[in-house]
């Protein structure tokens, strides 16, 4: 196609695009495999605490990143009209049921998710996870572990940190149990280390784009957090997020921009639009606005200030109940005013996702704090991350265009 | 019976109950939305408890601050609380137990004034000893939070006794769905729902009486039962809250009977006795742990499917409805391995998905009326 050879557009393409697809292939191909190498599947939330399995050698597989592959390939709502079939209400969240159906089906991008030996559910994200697990725990009949991580509303209180310590604890043992040996605690010295390493790497990335313009948008962000998701505490995610900040960094000193004319930086909400992320990342392209920064994919890196990398397991109980979905409103406001300052953005865009009830509920008020301190404009876009029966083109087509004639005035009048 | 006319009127209007008690009283009123709610901590800190449903009034002012697809529990109680319908409210108590909630809190904090305001971080997951312990942890804090918020100290001598009064009511609520089980006509399924709902509401103390009045003149009244209509199919109906106290009627005239439940505002809020041996608080928190769990919360991955089996059986009942709040995450996540379970001991059910408004009455009883002809077929 003539559009593969426009220099321009051949120029914008970040090189390690390719890379990161080829070790995601690898990755699914070997998780797949597993039962040739006797290996152990764990299927694990996004949130959860995946170190303990990569220094058992477990091969963790998110139920999560392959719904937002389902999302991205579009298969979303098939699946998700299986699940309804199934009993299950439109309007739970959209990874759950296209998850649940998938199952049985062994429909979806890649037909389906390796069977999991144990599932591992941290209820740092949402509520849904846990009845997510359940449900899978009965299907698959196999052993569940739920690291209960209480909410912090406006503290992570003594008794909780005490909690969550002890289940780390039994953690390890119910691991060391399904697998029947003993955990090497050199090893998962090494993969802690390794952990907080490929996350301030990841937030060193998502740090290149306070430059104007900025090298990567959040739709990039979107596709590169797969590895700080799945693979974070193996060596390949440290050396691959090096090379993705040494990329960085080059167009930055190029001055190449995610878009070819940045004039306007704003600031994402919640979950991507996983089927729509090209004709949104377009759209916002095409009136000179580029996303420079997300609440979402630094929630893998939000928590770094809780962990001591040389004290892994020690600290782990902290950093996993602090994460960004599981504080108060207040706190979450805070942090993406922190966002908004540090980004240089001018407007804030919001998905008001309904299948995601923890992030959701709260954005506006969130909104109305960020109007309140820094007299900044927003959008709310009304769909799901998932299921594109959510989503109308026509409206968020004229809002997104009202909002940045909005965001344009505003900076002229300054 | 008389009382059920006093009663009716209470649960009519929950809210003006409560602020004529406050007034007259001039008792401290907390408000509370879940059935893990430690009612007897407040009730022995000399508050009152009162458990807060939503006027169902007009959704005007929650819209700023929820989207649609959030339930309309939480969101007519966000509503009453903006609109200054619960000022009278000396605070506000926030069990942890759905995403929404949790978020209900957070925005109550932000933007209710009146009052103040706690979250009791409960944990999610029931059936392990560090999570009991902290369970016990968490319910000390309560204790020490609400004690400074209402400047008042509360003792275990306190403790025992609202135990003890909380017992009681309990074990009456149980006797009568007891009695209704061999004879339905004692009380109608309306009565048993106004019965239950005041339990929630009103001063546990006048509560307290006229609930043995009741059971009183049922115990009397067993007997004279009338044998043909014990024929009618059983129902049991299952869910969190029953918005729709019609569905009682709706049953009942097309000749069957709700004989037991499953529901948050019906037996697992009386479900089990709290010992009255021992450190308070502890025997507070095993009553939670022994519960019938909520979807909620975590016990093992069977645990409500074997519920209502159970439930089934001792109420002899001929199918189920479940009665689902749309938006409501944990239940409708829960249905489909409950109506599984159901299915294989041939057991016919119904969901129902309702919104905390005037419903579709028609339309309801029709699916009712339906639901009972395949009945009757079996
Ligand atoms: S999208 Fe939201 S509700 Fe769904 S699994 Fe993720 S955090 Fe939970
Ligand atoms: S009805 Fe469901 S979603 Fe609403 S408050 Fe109750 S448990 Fe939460």
């Amino acid at each position: 196609m003539a559009e593969g050879k426009d220099p321009e557009k051949e120029k914008r393409k970040i090189k390690s695009v390719k890379k990161m697809k080829a070790i995601m292939t690898k990755y699914y191909k070997k998780a797949k495999l597993a039962w040739l190498t006797r290996k152990k599947i764990a299927w694990i939330t996004s949130g959860g605490p995946v170190e303990p399995l990569i220094a058992m050698n477990i091969i963790p597989v998110y139920p999560e990143n392959h719904g937002a592959m389902i999302g991205a390939s579009k298969m979303g709502v098939d699946l998700c009209q299986k699940a309804e079939a199934m009993g299950y209400s439109s309007d739970l969240c959209s990874y759950a049921r296209s998850d649940i159906s998938c199952a049985p089906a062994k429909g979806g991008p890649i037909g389906g998710l390796p069977k999991p030996n144990m599932l591992i559910c941290c209820n740092n994200i949402c509520g849904t996870v846990l009845k997510w697990y359940e449900v899978q725990a009965r299907y698959f009949n196999v052993p569940l572990f739920i690291l209960d991580t209480p909410f912090c509303h406006t503290q992570f209180t003594q008794e909780a940190r005490q909690y969550v310590k002890k289940q780390v604890e039994e953690y390890i043992l119910f691991l060391e149990k399904v697998c029947k040996k003993k955990m090497d605690h050199d090893r998962m010295k090494e993969v802690g280390r390794l952990s907080v390493e490929a996350q301030r790497l990841w937030q060193a990335v998502l740090d290149t784009a306070q430059n104007r313009p900025a090298p990567l948008s959040a739709f990039d962000a979107f596709f590169h957090l797969a590895l700080i998701v799945t693979l974070r505490g193996t060596r390949q995610a440290v050396d691959y997020y090096q090379e993705l900040l040494a990329e960085m960094k080059q167009r930055v000193a190029d001055g190449i921009g995610a878009i070819p004319n940045e004039k306007h930086r704003l600031l994402w909400d919640n979950l991507p639009i996983w089927y729509r992320t090209r004709w949104l990342s377009q759209k916002f392209a095409a009136a000179d606005a580029c996303l420079v920064a997300d609440t979402y994919t630094s929630a893998w890196c939000g928590a770094l200030q809780y962990i001591d990398e040389n004290n892994f397991l020690e600290s782990m109980a902290e950093g996993y109940s602090r994460i960004y979905l599981n504080i108060g409103i207040d706190e979450m406001a805070r942090q993406v005013i922190q966002m908004i300052d540090k980004y240089k953005a001018d407007g804030l865009v919001m998905h008001s996702n309904r299948s995601c009830k923890p992030y959701s509920f709260g954005q506006l008020d969130i909104q109305r704090i960020v109007r309140e301190e820094r007299g900044l404009p927003s959008l709310m876009i009304e769909a799901d991350m998932v299921d594109e029966r959510f989503f109308s083109e026509s409206q968020i087509d004229t809002r997104i265009d009202a909002f940045m004639e909005v965001v344009r005035e505003r900076k002229s009048g300054i | 019976m008389k009382q059920m006319k006093e009663l009716a009127g209470i649960t009519g209007n929950p809210i003006a109950y409560a602020r004529r008690l406050q007034e007259t009283s001039g008792k401290k009123i907390i408000g509370y939305m879940c059935s893990y709610a430690p009612e007897e901590i407040i009730h022995a800190a000399g508050a009152h408890p009162l458990r807060l449903f939503g006027s169902g009034r007009n959704i005007l002012l929650a819209d700023s601050h929820l989207q649609s697809y959030c339930c309309s529990l939480v969101r007519g109680v966000l509503e009453d609380a903006l609109a200054g319908n619960l000022n009278y409210l000396t605070g506000m108590i926030f069990p942890h137990t759905c995403d929404t909630v949790q978020r209900l809190s957070d925005i109550w904090r932000l933007n209710v004034p009146e009052g103040f305001h706690l979250d009791i971080v409960l944990p999610v997951k029931l059936d392990t000893a560090d999570a009991c312990q902290y369970l016990i942890d968490v319910l000390h804090r309560f204790r020490d939070d609400l004690g400074k918020a209402l400047q008042t100290k509360i003792s275990d001598d306190d403790l025992r006794k609202s135990i003890t009064l909380y017992n009681n009511i309990r074990n009456n609520l149980q006797k009568v769905y007891e009695l209704r089980k061999s004879n339905p006509d004692l009380l109608s399924g309306r009565d048993v729902y106004a019965l239950v709902k005041a339990a929630m509401i009103m001063d546990r103390e006048s509560y307290l009486t006229i609930l043995q009045a009741v059971v009183g003149e049922m115990q009397k009244a067993t007997g004279t039962a009338d044998n043909k209509k014990n024929r009618r199919k059983r129902l049991i109906l299952s869910g969190g809250i029953c918005s729709q106290p019609d569905i009682y009627s709706l049953v009942e005239d097309v000749g069957a009977h709700i004989a037991g439940d499953d529901l948050c505002t019906g037996s697992r809020y009386f479900a089990g006795q709290i010992s009255v041996n021992g450190d308070p608080i502890t025997a507070i928190a095993e009553r939670y742990v022994k519960r019938v769990v909520c979807p909620a919360k975590h016990m093992g991955n069977r645990s409500r499917a074997e519920n209502l089996l159970h439930l089934v059986k001792d109420c002899h009942a001929d199918g189920v409805i479940f009665m689902l709040l749309k938006f409501c995450d944990p239940h409708a996540f829960d249905y489909p391995y409950l109506k599984k379970a159901l299915d294989k001991e041939g057991l016919p059910c119904l969901l129902l998905e309702v919104e905390d408004q005037p419903q579709a009455q028609e339309q309801m009883k029709t699916r009712i009326e339906a639901f009972l002809e395949t009945l009757k077929t079996l």
